[in-house]
């Protein structure tokens, strides 16, 4: 610890200020969509408000004392930390305490903690701590399974808890090894699933398989690298497979109500009636966010004046439909001004990733950036009707405290350890 | 080229999210509008109809609550149907007919599901509201009739319709507006201002409080009472005069135009328009396309005058000059001109001056006194157009432009409206009937009546109104400025004086009212029907016109009693016994009064539709009501006069 010398720490104040813009803004929204009734007590510590300005000060004490410890012990304690992550979420499985069909939170009297928050912190050490270590090379196959297995565990741990939203963040991992120099072939891979996968359900596996054949053929014609046939012959197989495979899965082994969400998503369902029942019945949170964002209009309606805000029209606001009183009461000003405020946090992040020497905090950081994107894209494009549904919060914004905490944990031990890049050499 | 992946991809995420936001809340949004806001509740704070008072100060329409079952389709949540329908007392076809109905007409606005709760129904489903939710209820005010005359005057109350609301803002599917009558002339004052209350819901539907402290709010104005120029008492004894026959009775005061009885025949109860039923009762009154008993006939009916419209042509002749008072012209039992004969009642030779024309209704000398006002500058054209001048001073053939909800021109013919039939030549033997106010010349009951107060005010009339008074408010100076007629003050004597003459020893000779000096003028007027195809002669129209007392006349009336043959025969006994009932209270004429309820039209009203040929005027004989009739129509006397209240 060198303290004498503090021209050797300098903190990275315009992430810093970016963080509490958004958590200040947050937490007036916060206050309108939980608030009651037509006088505004702002200290009622009953109410979510109240108890989020109380996690909101705490969260001061966490930065002093994350920005105190020594840059090392990050890095020296990852594995450490990660392992005491893993066992939390264990230990849900005994002590857990089921919340909304998920069981994700310690209950110590009316306390409660949702460990999977600071499982992403955890594993975003450790997989910097793995990938940062000489004998690591990601282009080996034994090492991107190591490194798989690392960032599976907690995945699956929360999946058994019922928490989907959590599970998907892990994906986030997927740009922090791409960077490292995961092989070219996983981006492909990946990217041609997906698209396969939306163009099958969206027009029909023949067309999203024909339109396989043109892609694999002009690629096999084309290529300066020439491609041998049966490489060619292997990927269009395996495409029209997943093309079919797909369109099958979705009509015969989904669940209706599984059906129902992705036929909404894709827009595929063209029935008034039937959609008249949807935004009745599952996509009522989504319809009722989007009434609400579209009511806002320009400017909005003013802070704690959004009659559906009010009304208590959108479940959930508070946590993950927050940006919807964002939409109703700020408008599009607002709106845009908490989109570009995460988009600046974002590349900022990702700026000082790029600047950092050694590569366990460049890793870390890029980890950090991936983590709350894919918070944010989820969040937002859901509560906008651009994803389907899935709980997640956004991050910074949305109430509770676990979260809060652990995305102020996830940001100040990069800031930490980027202000420590002085001193590495 | 690795470390641009996310940093395209968070850019590319930032540019859709604000795509979507603009689409979202710029491109796809309307204005933030209070009254489309689902979230914000609106109640309607309806204020109290005003009520209607005759000119005596006596009640006449006052309100009594009622309650409507609203829905507002949008909002509906599945709920128990077989409950709620029991609640309600419907079934459930009715239900999902009417939720169709509702949904079609617009899924977020408030829509009627079912009017006019009774009280009980109405405590018990306001215990159960909340668990149907888009529901609600609505608490109105119906009309309470303390009376059983005067549909026609009074008007009624009904659901404004879809017209009337894109049209006026104001109204609200479920309002009630006036439709009718005073009602719908008076709607604005009647009605009040209704206020309105924002209130925020949430999700639940329940109401959380009111929206920005009630910022929006406003409250009701309420509605104001009027008074109006009716004597209930006398348009009462009207009504009971003219059951079993049809036509129009209008009096006025000719010294302020008040109109203090406004009879159309057959009428219906008002009460009948009010509640549940009045749907299904309207129908009824609005198919009865035989008796027509919406149609109010001392306003709408257009009857050519008859006889009384001699007075008119006695009065232009004297203005003009072209006869003098004295002047006589001999009749020969009609007027001959051309090749073509007017017939006349006259004994053949007699000799008629002005006032024994009228005491006589002598065709032959208003033949003559009309073609002399024609042929005046010996050109007809012109002579007609001057005629027709002076008759529409009278406020004949044209609107009265007062403030009754409907009315009719009639037809005052000048040169230009013959023009298609007599393109080029033009004499005054052409128009010869309207010498005796037939052929082309046709007025409405109140137009005769208001003709009957200018003369009775020797040259001026106000224009005929039902408004007395409104609380507060000084009545329009177009009811209280007299208009003036462009006959001269002087000219209006004799023809008063033939007038009177008519009742002394003319025509009306045999209804004599002890005291008071009646001057009138009988009609009988030829009229047709299209039966078959084939134009019909039907039995004479009775008419009579009058006012009274000779000096400072306190009331001037028109009667019409369609198919009553001879005028004294129908129209003169209803004219007498209103003016001695307006003028003393009571009735004398008992034996008039006898004679009126005793006799029914009812089988010449029948004739044209049986069928079958069938004899007209004098060859037909007289209905008599039934007995049981009868006395239903003596015990209706009675309570009209026994004094009430």
């Amino acid at each position: 610890m060198v303290r004498d010398t503090n021209r050797h720490y300098k903190f990275d104040w315009t992430t810093i200020i970016l963080f509490f813009l958004l958590v200040g803004f947050g937490w007036l929204n916060i206050l309108s969509a939980s608030h009651t009734g037509i006088t505004v007590d702002y200290f009622d510590f009953s109410q979510p408000f109240g108890k989020q300005l109380i996690f909101i000060f705490l969260t001061f004490g966490l930065i002093i004392l994350l920005l105190a410890v020594d840059a090392k012990f990050y890095e020296r304690f990852s594995s450490v930390l990660y392992i005491i992550s893993m066992l939390s979420l264990i230990g849900l499985f005994i002590f857990g305490k089921n919340v909304n069909g998920a069981t994700s939170w310690y209950g110590i009297g009316s306390f409660t903690i949702q460990p999977s928050e600071f499982a992403k912190t955890a594993t975003a050490l450790a997989v910097a701590k793995y990938v940062s270590d000489l004998n690591t090379n990601i282009n080996r196959l034994k090492d991107q399974i190591q490194t798989f297995i690392i960032i599976i565990i907690p995945a699956i741990l929360v999946l058994l808890q019922n928490d989907t939203g959590s599970t998907i963040v892990y994906g986030a991992f997927f740009f922090v090894l791409y960077r490292e120099g995961l092989p070219q072939y996983y981006l492909t891979v990946a990217i041609s699933v997906i698209l396969i996968s939306i163009l099958s359900l969206k027009f029909g596996a023949y067309i999203s398989a024909l339109l396989a054949l043109l892609f694999v053929l002009i690629f096999h014609f084309f290529n300066k690298k020439k491609i041998k046939t049966f490489q060619s012959i292997f990927i269009l197989t395996i495409a029209v497979a997943i093309s079919f495979g797909v369109k099958f899965f979705y009509q015969n082994i989904l669940q209706p109500h599984q059906q129902d969400r992705i036929s909404l998503w894709l827009r595929l369902e063209k029935d008034p009636i039937k959609l008249q029942q949807m935004k009745k019945t599952f996509a009522y949170n989504l319809n009722e966010s989007e009434k609400a964002i579209s009511s806002g209009g320009f400017s909005g309606k003013g802070f704690m004046e959004g009659t559906r805000t009010m009304g208590k029209f959108v479940p959930e606001q508070h946590t993950d439909y927050i940006f919807s009183t964002v939409g109703e009461e700020w408008g599009f000003l607002g709106s845009a001004f908490v989109v570009i405020t995460f988009v600046l946090l974002l590349l900022r992040i990702l700026h000082l990733a790029e600047t950092q020497k050694s590569q366990f905090s460049r890793v870390y950081g890029y980890g950090v950036a991936s983590i709350i994107f894919i918070h944010f894209l989820i969040n937002i494009g859901m509560v906008m009707g651009l994803i389907p549904t899935i709980g997640i919060p956004l991050p910074l914004f949305s109430y509770g405290g676990s979260g809060l905490w652990a995305f102020t944990i996830l940001i100040f031990i990069f800031i930490k350890l980027d202000s420590n890049k002085i001193n590495e050499w | 080229m690795r470390q641009f992946l996310l940093f395209i991809t968070i850019i590319s995420v930032g540019v859709l999210f604000l795509s979507r936001l603009f689409y979202l809340q710029v491109y796809n949004s309307s204005a933030h509008n209070l009254y489309e806001d689902n979230a914000i509740r609106k109640v309607y704070d309806y204020p109290k109809r005003g009520f209607v008072y005759d000119r005596n100060g006596q009640l006449l329409v006052a309100n009594q609550p009622s309650y409507d079952v609203m829905v507002i389709p949008r909002e509906v949540e599945p709920l128990d149907t077989i409950e709620f329908c029991n609640l309600l007392k419907i079934n459930k076809e009715q239900f999902i007919k009417t939720y169709k109905k509702a949904y079609r007409h617009s899924p977020r606005l408030p829509y009627v599901f079912l009017s006019h709760l009774s009280k009980e129904d109405y405590a018990v489903l306001q215990e159960k509201m909340r668990k149907f939710q888009g529901f609600y209820i609505q608490k109105r005010s119906l009309r309470y009739y303390e009376t059983t005359i005067g549909a026609n005057v009074l008007g009624d109350i009904g659901e404004v319709n879809n017209k009337t609301i894109k049209k006026d803002p104001y109204y609200i599917m479920g309002d009630l507006i006036g439709k009718q009558g005073v009602e719908a002339s008076y709607e604005k004052t009647l009605r009040g201002i209704k206020g309105i209350k924002f209130i925020q819901k949430d999700r639940f539907n329940r109401n959380i409080g009111p929206y920005k402290d009630g910022k929006f709010d406003t409250i009701p104005a309420q509605g104001k009472d009027i008074k109006i120029t009716i004597d209930a008492k006398l348009q009462a004894y009207g009504e009971l005069l003219m059951q079993n026959k049809r036509g129009g009775v209008i009096a006025i005061e000719p010294s302020s135009g008040e109109i203090l009885a406004m009879v159309a025949a057959p009428t219906y109860n008002p009460n009948i328009l009010v509640g549940r039923d009045r749907s299904k009762n309207f129908t009824k009154l609005y198919n009865d396309s035989i008796a027509k008993p919406l149609f109010n006939r001392s306003l709408q009916g257009v009857y050519e005058p008859g006889s009384p419209f001699k007075l008119m042509n006695a009065l232009i002749g004297l203005q003009e000059g072209v006869i003098t008072a004295d002047e006589s012209v001999t009749c020969y039992r009609g007027y001959k001109y051309g090749n073509r004969f007017m017939k006349c009642h006259c004994n053949s030779g007699t000799r008629n001056n002005l006032i024994a024309g009228i005491q006589r209704s002598c065709n032959a000398y208003f033949a003559t006194a009309y073609r002399k006002i024609l042929d005046k500058e010996s050109n007809a054209s012109k002579g007609i157009d001057n005629w027709s001048k002076h008759v529409k001073s009278f406020g004949l053939g044209q609107f009265l432009n007062n403030d009754l909800f409907v009315g009719q021109k009639g037809r005052i013919p000048d040169r230009a409206y013959y023009k298609h039939i007599y393109p080029k030549t033009f004499y005054s033997t052409y128009t010869i009937s309207n010498a005796i106010g037939q052929g082309e010349v046709a007025t409405t009951p109140i137009q005769l009546a208001n003709m009957a107060a200018a003369i009775a005010n020797r040259g001026f009339y106000y224009t005929p109104h039902i408004i007395k008074n409104i609380e507060g408010e000084k009545l329009k100076e177009q009811f209280t400025k007299p208009k003036k007629t462009t006959i001269d003050k002087a000219h209006f004597e004799p023809v008063i004086e033939g007038m009177l003459q008519v009742y002394k020893k003319g025509t009306a000779a045999s209804l004599q009212v002890k005291d008071i000096d009646i001057c009138g003028k009988t009609g009988t007027v030829e009229n047709f029907a299209i039966i078959d195809s084939t134009r019909t002669q039907l039995t004479d129209h009775s008419i009579f016109l009058a006012f009274a007392p000779k000096d400072n006349p306190q009331i001037a009336i028109a009667v019409f009693v369609e198919n009553g043959y001879w005028g004294s025969r129908f129209a003169g006994k209803v004219a007498s016994l209103m003016i001695e009932k307006h003028i003393k209270g009571h009735i004398t004429r008992t034996d008039l009064e006898e004679w009126l309820l005793k006799h029914s039209l009812e089988n010449e009203y029948a004739k044209p539709y049986s069928g079958e040929p069938f004899k007209i005027n004098g060859q037909t004989a007289l209905q008599i009501v039934e007995e049981q009739e009868y006395y239903r129509l003596k015990r209706l006397l009675k309570t009209i006069n026994k004094p009430k209240n």
